[in-house]
């Protein structure tokens, strides 16, 4: 048996802004299938080092990255690298529901596969059936598939971005503090549904909220002002961090 | 007086002025409308909108002619005013920071400010005198010049309207750039946008000091672009300095009929871009 590869590695990556260093040479691996949280303070970089993986930082005023970004083995800032493909491959849901207001709840969750083509009516029907299944959402919204996505609450909405996401299967789902705009019974619904969503995929979280990563993630990253300081199993994190500034991060002494 | 009265008679005063404020805006609008079915109602019929005019002197006739005419030259100042507006706008709101949409927006602004007058001849020096006949082509020319920049403003500001989260979570989807723009950003923007395009049309159907250089006006209905046209305002224009009693008339119900094709282009836009869902929930 050959080693497994991790499913999303950096190495010495760092994030720029400018002349802003947001993320300083950090090098991490990321296992298959399992959930990995991204915490620290407001600004630490966490969310920049979030978007490098799916190349969202470069849209960025100034944003431009050094070091490599692997996905599977290949780097994804390679030179033969389709932005576009790497995008179907790593998904995205934001910290606000963001459904397309001039769509349907179904043109919603086929956005992204009907930009690809190629696939019959009754296909689309199956998947958008089964991606609204596997984001809890199909039994709310089965019997009003054709009205307006803006007329669903906050939580249904980000269930739907969370549809519209995985329905083209990507590899990798990165969630940028997913449920910070939700109420605490749509933040359960989320956190329920990332058990049911790491055996499919691999799912990148950025999180303020430390009993949201310690409850739903297997592993957890520190971030303060833009370096990586400690990464490992999150049950290790939480009661016995190596680190005395994770300690007073997580202790919730600072930050 | 206690502070609680105080307050209360300062409020009331204060949303005494803005409603004084609201009645002095909308009065004259109120007025002219009156006079011009008080005038003009009584003047239209049939005839008016299927005749071609009497000849002085005779009663009846219509302004058939115009009514064409400025269909016409309308029409053809927004074929070509409505995409190259659109494109700029679209253009400055997708890249705002570059040297040329900072350019764009600045003349653009200037544009919006100058008199109508001045692009009515500035077309004549550039198309009518080289081609020694007056035309309606011209006339759309220059109200395209008219148009372009209010269209771009108008794309550009309703483009800026559309949240950035959008355009993230449609390039996280993997749509392309150009996608993005068209099916996500143009696409939400659409309803304001064509709003704001139906102002522009409705504002340079009503002007008459540049076709007075270029289109000229005609007695009688043509369809060839490349000769003088008649046109609503012209009408009422010519109409109205004229001598006779019946033509005041005239160009008090040629002005109704105005407003009126006004009225039918904007609600009609109303029904092109309903809203395909309601705003409401459930």
């Amino acid at each position: 048996m050959t080693e497994v590869l991790p499913r999303v590695q950096t190495s010495s990556l760092t994030a720029i802004y400018g002349k802003v260093a947001a993320v300083k040479s950090v090098t991490l691996e990321f296992a298959a299938n399992q959930v990995h949280a991204l915490i620290g303070p407001s600004g630490c970089g966490k969310s920049t080092f979030l978007r490098t993986i799916n190349r969202m930082h470069e849209m960025s005023v100034g944003g431009w990255v050094t070091g490599k970004v692997l996905l599977d083995g290949a780097d994804v800032y390679g030179p033969d690298v389709s932005v576009i493909q790497l995008r179907r491959r790593v998904g995205m849901v934001f910290q606000k529901p963001t459904p397309f207001p001039t769509k349907s709840i179904y043109g919603n969750v086929a956005a992204g596969l009907v930009i690809e083509g190629g696939r019959s009516r009754a296909e689309l029907d199956r998947i958008v059936e089964r991606s609204l299944q596997r984001a809890a959402l199909w039994d709310e919204v089965k019997d009003r598939l054709k009205t307006s996505a803006m007329a669903l609450s906050g939580g249904q909405q980000q269930r739907l971005c969370l549809a519209r996401t995985i329905a083209p299967e990507p590899e990798v789902i990165l969630l940028d503090e997913p449920t910070a705009s939700l109420d605490p019974q749509g933040t359960q619904r989320i956190e329920e549904l990332m058990f049911e969503l790491k055996r499919d995929f691999t799912i990148i979280i950025v999180t303020h909220n430390m009993q949201q990563a310690a409850r739903v993630s297997d592993t957890t990253t520190f971030f303060y002002l833009g370096s990586m300081i400690e990464h490992g199993a999150t049950r290790q994190m939480f009661t016995t961090p190596a680190n005395e500034q994770t300690e007073a991060y997580i202790t919730g002494r600072f930050g | 007086m206690n502070r609680r009265t105080v307050r209360r008679v300062k409020s009331n005063v204060m949303v005494g002025i803005m409603m004084a404020a609201v009645i002095v805006a909308v009065l004259p609008l109120l007025f002219i409308l009156a006079s011009l079915l008080l005038r003009g109602a009584s003047s239209l019929s049939l005839a008016f909108f299927t005749h071609l005019p009497a000849p002085a002197g005779e009663s009846g006739g219509g302004v058939l002619h115009a009514i064409v005419g400025t269909l016409i030259i309308v029409g053809m100042a927004s074929l070509a005013g409505i995409p190259i507006g659109a494109g700029a706008g679209v253009y400055c709101a997708e890249y705002p920071g570059s040297r040329l949409s900072l350019v764009t927006r600045f003349v653009s602004d200037v544009m919006n400010g100058t008199p109508s007058i001045v692009v009515g001849v500035f077309a004549w020096t550039i198309i009518v005198a080289p081609q020694h006949h007056y035309s309606a082509l011209a006339g759309s020319a220059a109200l395209a010049i008219l148009m372009i920049p209010m269209v771009m403003r108008t794309t550009e500001e309703l483009l800026k309207l559309v949240p950035n989260s959008l355009r993230e979570a449609a390039l996280a989807l993997g749509y392309a750039r150009w996608r993005t723009t068209l099916s996500v950003m143009l696409r939400t923007a659409l309803p304001g946008i064509v709003t704001g395009t139906l102002l522009a049309i409705a504002r340079i159907a009503g002007e008459t000091a540049p076709l007075l250089f270029t289109a000229l006006g005609n007695q009688y209905l043509s369809f060839r672009p490349n000769a003088p046209m008649a046109a609503l305002p012209l009408v009422v224009f010519t109409y109205s300095i004229g001598p006779y009693e019946e033509w005041h008339r005239f160009a008090w119900a040629a002005a109704l009929v105005l407003i009126l094709v006004v009225l039918v282009l904007s609600i009609a836009a109303r029904f092109a871009t309903r809203q395909r869902f309601g705003a409401t929930r459930d």
